[in-house]
């Protein structure tokens, strides 16, 4: 197919754009999300704009039980960039189901659940609760845990930790709710462990979560942050995370990919949609403009138009594609 | 949980004014009818850097006062201290700039319905909210006595129009350069019972919160504070700003001072565990 940016030489032509994407069988009306950890569980960016108007609310992961997180000072910025080390605080999934969940729904927002757990046990169990929630139309499965069954290991870093994960989600709501692996890009061998995890029955990957960082306080001398280490996010990963889709799409060319890292315009959005992301996440943009998301959404809208897309699909993974002749 | 401030809005505004006062500068923004929202103890959340910043996170300000005139419409107030890139920033806009802010954010500190004896205690440009707070409550028919601390005397906020919302002011630095040697919390407790003090509102670093929740622990004195964390975003998603709060049955949570705060009761913060992890949830 032709993109021709210009027909007879004429004005730019601006097509209505179908903005519309699936991931698995879940269908979404934009390909623009909020990212996990980066939201909350939606009620405060909805003080900013309506969350039905994105294409979904990914909440923040949640754990079987209420969790304190970690010690502050829990962020530090940098250059183009912040760490984070959160340690995942949150209210468990019963308060989840039973509070945030409902209130989702309520305002039409579509709603992908982000689970994490500390044990394979325990992700299994998240997903049989999620099982009898109706309203969901994906889950996340946050991977980059510590696993502490294997030395606090990191279960994304582990391609047989990640694929025993994914292998009990699918067992519980395999075939029910699409699946969502979330990697983390801090591995050798990043298609392997994609690889692993789509033969386990994940139906679509994340990618990518923070990168593991550092920084250190020059008037103690020592580590910032509470937790030490942290979660690089911001645009200074966005590199990062083109590469990262680009190599799992071509490793995987059929799987979904829900691309993030770093996305802060509708330029960043269209950048990882031809690297092969079939959705975006937003969400250290959020911290500095609540209405990233509409911006971007809208700016990714006239910049597939200005390019003679007609639809997202015909952009995902474009990056890819040899030069028709 | 608590939630957002119901009023904030994210809007463009234009600086009216800034002017260096001291060691700090006062910043006069154009906020239009935003200030009919705002409360003492709230802050506003301000985009630094420009578009192409690599400082990606707004920073926060506490909004010192606002005012309503029937030339210039509504403005508000900073007072911001060049300490950081982002506040020199700031204080570098000059008259006209354009700047990206997200107000009123979080909780405003509490104002009696009845006349009370308040005193407002402040450590360097966190008196700033303090003097609208003043406002407010002498208008109440409060009795307003207020204590002003700082490291040396070119740190110690005190506008000459704010002196006039007090009924009394006392300072302290800690070089003795401004006021009485020493630091505010030196004769709180004589100052809380010859005055029959009911409230103290406070606004600076944590220690100085919590050394004068420690002081009026075994009095009958509400602590009203301002708490100051790092925050990444100032709406309540980002998770970083937390502090350990006491809940009625006991137990500790997590909350964030950007929506649960920064004004929360002295006596509920866990002071001893902030920087730590409290024991895990029963």
């Amino acid at each position: 197919m032709g993109f021709s940016r210009t027909h007879s030489g004429g004005p730019p032509v601006s097509l209505p754009v179908d903005m519309s994407t699936t991931l698995g069988n879940a269908w979404f009306p934009t390909p623009i999300f909020t990212a996990s950890g980066c939201a909350s569980s939606g009620k405060e960016l909805s003080q900013f704009f309506a969350l039905k108007d994105v294409g979904a609310i990914v909440t923040k992961s949640v754990m079987a039980k209420p969790r304190h997180g970690r010690p502050t000072p829990r962020m530090a910025e940098t250059p183009s960039g912040m760490l984070n080390s959160i340690g995942l605080q949150g209210p468990g999934i019963d308060a989840f189901l039973a509070h945030d969940l409902p209130w989702l729904i309520e305002q039409k927002a579509r709603v992908i659940v982000s689970i994490a757990g500390e044990t394979i046990e325990e992700y299994a169990t998240l997903a049989r609760k999620l099982r009898s929630a109706a309203g969901i139309s994906a889950v996340e499965v946050n991977i980059s845990c510590p696993n502490v069954e294997n030395r606090g290991l990191v279960f994304a870093c582990d391609p047989d930790a990640s694929r025993r994960v994914i292998d009990g989600v699918r067992k519980t709501i395999g075939g029910e709710l699409p699946i969502i692996a979330k990697l983390s890009p801090d591995v050798t061998n990043l298609a392997e462990i994609a690889k692993g995890v789509v033969d386990a029955g994940a139906d679509s990957l994340a990618l990518i979560n923070t990168v593991l960082g550092m920084v250190i306080n020059l008037d103690t001398m020592k580590p910032h942050l509470g937790g030490k280490t942290g979660g690089l996010s911001g645009p200074a990963i966005r590199p990062i995370a083109v590469r990262a889709i680009y190599q799992v799409h071509a490793a995987l060319p059929h799987v979904p990919i829900l691309g993030m890292g770093g996305v802060a315009t509708g330029r960043d959005a269209l950048e990882l949609i031809l690297a092969g992301a079939s959705g975006i996440s937003v969400g250290t943009a959020s911290f500095g403009n609540p209405t990233a998301l509409i911006t971007i959404q809208n700016e990714l809208r006239d910049l597939l138009a200005a390019r003679g897309f007609v639809t997202v699909q015909q952009a995902i993974g474009y990056a890819h594609r040899e030069e028709p002749q | 949980m608590s939630m957002i401030n119901k009023s904030a809005v994210q809007q463009v505004a234009t600086i009216f004014s800034n002017k260096r006062v001291g060691a700090y500068h006062q910043i006069l923004i154009h906020v239009g009818d935003i200030v009919k929202s705002c409360r003492p103890g709230n802050f506003a959340a301000i985009s630094v850097g420009g578009d192409s910043s690599r400082m990606i996170l707004r920073r926060a300000f506490a909004i010192s006062r606002v005012s309503e005139n029937s030339q210039y419409g509504g403005t508000m107030e900073l007072i911001v201290a060049p300490h950081g890139s982002g506040s020199k920033w700031l204080c570098a806009q000059a008259e006209g700039s354009e700047l990206d802010i997200v107000a009123p954010l979080g909780t405003s500190f509490g104002i009696p319905t009845e006349p009370i004896n308040a005193l407002l205690v402040g450590g360097g440009y966190g008196s700033a909210p303090l003097f609208g707070l003043a406002d407010v409550l002498k208008n109440r028919g409060c009795k307003v006595d207020m204590l002003l601390g700082a490291s040396i005397g070119s740190k110690i906020y005190a506008p000459m129009e704010g002196k006039r919302s007090v009924n009394s002011l006392k300072i302290y630095t800690e070089d003795g350069s401004m006021g009485e040697k020493g630091r505010v919390t030196e004769s709180l407790l004589e100052i809380i019972s010859n005055r029959s003090i009911d409230v103290i509102y406070s606004c600076g670093p944590m220690g100085m919160l919590r050394a004068i929740t420690e002081l009026v622990a075994q009095t009958e004195v509400i602590h009203q504070c301002a708490v100051e964390e790092a925050m990444a975003c100032g709406i309540g998603i980002c998770m970083t700003c937390v502090l350990p709060v006491r809940n009625e049955d006991g137990s500790t949570s997590m909350l964030r001072s950007c929506i649960d705060g920064p004004v929360m009761d002295g006596s509920h913060v866990q002071w001893d565990l902030v920087g730590r992890i409290p024991e895990a949830h029963q």
